[in-house]
């Protein structure tokens, strides 16, 4: 690894080790941890607050970490495999993941997603090879998820594998077996509090998981939007909502009720002060984050930007 | 002269679980304040308290987004279709 040569002696600061790969699969994870630092300027330095970086993930978002484990899982159970098609109802990030791991892999990939979903979404899964199949804007994620039911009920030549993002143990376990031992590990074992706003509830189930194996006191958070009618992207409004069968609410902590205007505020500031460009979502965690920062006198705290705002921009 | 606006899942309950509801408008602006004189629990929902559409909410007039048309002044025509749909999917602009 060292070199005397002159080059490698300049700018260290800005110079990290070159990773190289075998497979795609394998750039999932592994993302950056990275502290606040203007937006927690009132709290006292010994409250930190951290967040995950999985827009650095290879299909640009959080999603990566489940769809791989799902693809992993199925090919290991046999129901993928032979000319077997994936089919999922996805608001966006996990139709990205699944598309760009199908291609890798050689899987064709089939999304239901609701009409009103950005162009930005439907080009990029296109780009990789997926088909998608619209539901209704009015009905939102939940009219994709029946509609995906209904063509999986109706799949007469068992051409499909549902993946049920909603439904599928391998999403939580990817976060279980990934995320919580990286956050462990990235905060030097000094992780207090694990903040997340819930979809799927994957990531808040899964961490949460993991983490309480390193540590049963750490509280594990989750974040839902305070309204049933919301403009948070990918997030679900449990009580009037069909709860994915992945949620044990009775597992997390606490729940923080987020309106969209904060969410979409936060991710707003999270660009203009701390150089975090990101997507609404990601403003709904670090505001739950800093809500249960505020009321500590010590800990560390950690939550996840979930994707990035370029997602978002130029509808 | 009537058109149908079309409520989302999430806003039912204050419609009387209505999916489509008939007001009189000759703009999207015009039946969107019949539909919240009607039902003005929805008034919240769709409006911020500065009196614009919040940014999450879309409408829609006849499949177009009326931002890409004349906003509250487009035209409607009797039994077009006004839909009310949160970016729920995406489709921040």
């Amino acid at each position: 690894m060292s070199s005397t040569h002159p080059a490698w002696t300049e700018r260290l600061e800005a110079r990290h080790p070159p990773q190289r790969h075998e497979k795609l699969l394998d750039l999932i994870g592994e993302t950056p941890l990275l502290r606040l630092r203007r937006l927690v300027s009132d709290l006292p330095p010994e409250v930190e607050v951290w967040v995950k970086l999985e827009s650095m993930n290879p299909g640009g978002s959080v999603k990566d970490r489940p769809a791989r484990q799902i693809f992993l899982d199925a090919f290991e159970k046999g129901d993928l495999g032979d000319g077997k098609i994936l089919i999922d109802a996805t608001s966006g990030n996990t139709g990205i993941a699944y598309s760009m791991i199908g291609a890798a892999m050689g899987v064709e990939v089939h999304l239901v997603m609701p009409k009103n979903v950005s162009p930005q979404r439907k080009d990029i899964v296109e780009a990789y090879g997926a088909k998608i199949i619209y539901s209704d804007p009015m009905e939102g994620s939940d009219g994709a998820i029946r509609l995906a039911r209904q063509l999986v009920d109706e799949d007469e030549k068992g051409q499909y594998f549902y993946a049920d993002q909603y439904r599928n143990p391998s999403n939580p376990l990817a976060h279980q077996l990934t995320t919580a031992p990286e956050i462990w590990s990235q905060t030097n074992e000094r992780v207090t509090h694990f903040v997340a706003s819930t979809g799927t509830s994957g990531t808040i189930m899964g961490t949460g998981r993991g983490l309480k194996k390193f540590n049963s006191e750490i509280q594990i958070i989750g974040a839902q939007p305070s309204d049933a009618f919301h403009g948070l992207e990918g997030l679900k409004h449990m009580p009037s909502s069909i709860v994915p069968e992945i949620y044990e609410e009775e597992e997390l902590d606490g729940v923080r009720w987020i309106d969209t205007d904060e969410g979409w505020d936060m991710a707003d500031r999270l660009a203009s002060e701390e150089g975090i460009a990101c997507g609404n979502s990601a403003g709904a965690n670090v505001v739950a984050a800093l809500e249960v920062a505020g009321e500590l006198s010590q800990g560390v705290v950690v939550t996840v930007i979930c994707d990035h705002a370029d997602r978002y921009f130029g509808e | 002269m009537s058109v149908q606006v079309r409520i989302p899942t999430p806003l039912r309950k204050f419609t009387a679980g209505q999916e489509i509801v008939s007001v009189d408008g000759e703009t999207v602006g015009e039946a969107l304040a019949n539909l919240m004189s009607e039902h003005p629990e929805l008034k919240a929902k769709i409006f911020g308290d500065n009196g614009e559409i919040r940014r999450f909410v879309n409408v829609f007039a006849n499949d177009e987004d009326i931002r890409f048309q004349e906003k509250m002044d487009t035209k409607l025509s009797d039994g077009d279709q006004v839909s009310i749909v949160p970016a729920i999917a995406g489709g921040r602009s």
